[in-house]
């Protein structure tokens, strides 16, 4: 027998499954917290203007990428033996990028699906982590030795965990 | 450049966002509700003052907390006036950053679940060994 709700998910995308379930969640707060669900809706709204120009340039890089990149050139910068060239590109990239985490993954996808090893997607999505206009807040709070040091072992990090995840990743696959 | 070259890439760029709206719109709304259902004192009740045992703890409540870094800045802050150790403090703000029990369902979706689930396990370790050695660190250049 089908599993019903694997039908629905199969029918209208895992994309918008998992968007219906949100707002589910959303409904049963309702039932029972009317002033949670005012504030989390305020709090989402107030995520969503502070989203939206990273979403706009996200989808601008994923149409300048799939314009000037062709597979070849992510395989050459980003793929399998793009070596320390890769990492650098990834490091440098995630240090500077802006806006939350989940707002680069059509990209990461895109550029995955043309090539890019998963080693270089971690260590991209980890320098997220390294928040170039927040510093200074960091400081103001930890100081900056701490800032300094921690900033350090995050990018030394950024490379070990791609390789890490890249190699469990691989062992998965051959088991 | 040429016309076809165009036409591609912009039926690339619609099929794209077409995928990607849905999931970001759930993980915005998920963001809002995670970040308004757990008050931010509720962090400070769960340390126990054993720097290892509190560096786990730090590290698990970061990943599953969401919101601005700003918000785990403060939180952190708050924390460590509140004589939670550095160690956990900076495990926190790491995981919170790293490591995304939130966003999960939306990297498993974009990049494939074996991608998320040890990208996401091992940023939650690293967490905890950053915030030893960071803390480690500056204690032995202090």
């Amino acid at each position: 027998m089908v599993n019903p709700i694997k039908k629905i998910k199969d029918r209208i995308g895992a994309n918008w499954f998992f968007l219906i379930l949100v707002i589910l969640a959303y409904f049963i707060i309702t039932l029972f917290n009317l002033e949670l669900l005012k504030e989390s809706l305020l709090a989402s709204w107030n995520i969503f203007k502070e989203v939206i120009p990273v979403v706009f340039l996200v989808f601008f890089l994923v149409f300048v990428f799939n314009l000037l990149f062709s597979p070849d050139k992510i395989i050459k910068y980003l793929g399998e033996s793009s070596g320390i060239k890769g990492w650098i590109i990834s490091v440098v990239f995630g240090v500077l990028s802006s806006g939350p985490i989940y707002m680069w993954y059509p990209l990461l996808k895109d550029l995955k699906s043309k090539g890019m090893r998963d080693a270089y997607i971690t260590a991209f999505l980890y320098n997220r982590a390294v928040k170039i206009p927040l510093l200074s807040m960091m400081v103001f709070y930890f100081g900056w030795l701490l800032v300094i040091v921690l900033n350090f072992y995050m990018i030394i990090f950024s490379v070990i965990n791609g390789y890490v995840v890249e190699k469990i990743i691989k062992r998965k696959e051959q088991i | 450049m040429e016309k076809t070259k165009i036409i591609d890439a912009g039926k690339q760029l619609v099929n794209m966002i077409k995928m990607s709206v849905p999931i970001i719109l759930g993980v915005v709304l998920l963001v809002g509700l995670v970040s308004k259902a757990i008050p931010q004192s509720f962090y400070s009740n769960l340390f126990t003052g054993i720097n290892a045992i509190d560096a786990f703890i730090g590290s698990a409540i970061g990943s599953i907390a969401a919101g601005s870094p700003i918000t785990s800045y403060i939180i952190g802050s708050e924390l460590l006036n509140n004589g939670v150790s550095l160690v956990a403090v900076v495990a926190f703000i790491l995981a919170w950053v790293t490591v995304g029990v939130v966003q999960f369902p939306a990297e498993s979706l974009m990049l494939g679940r074996k991608f998320a689930l040890a990208r996401n396990i091992t940023s939650f370790v690293t967490a905890i060994i950053i915030s030893l050695l960071t803390v480690g660190t500056v204690w032995l250049i202090q």
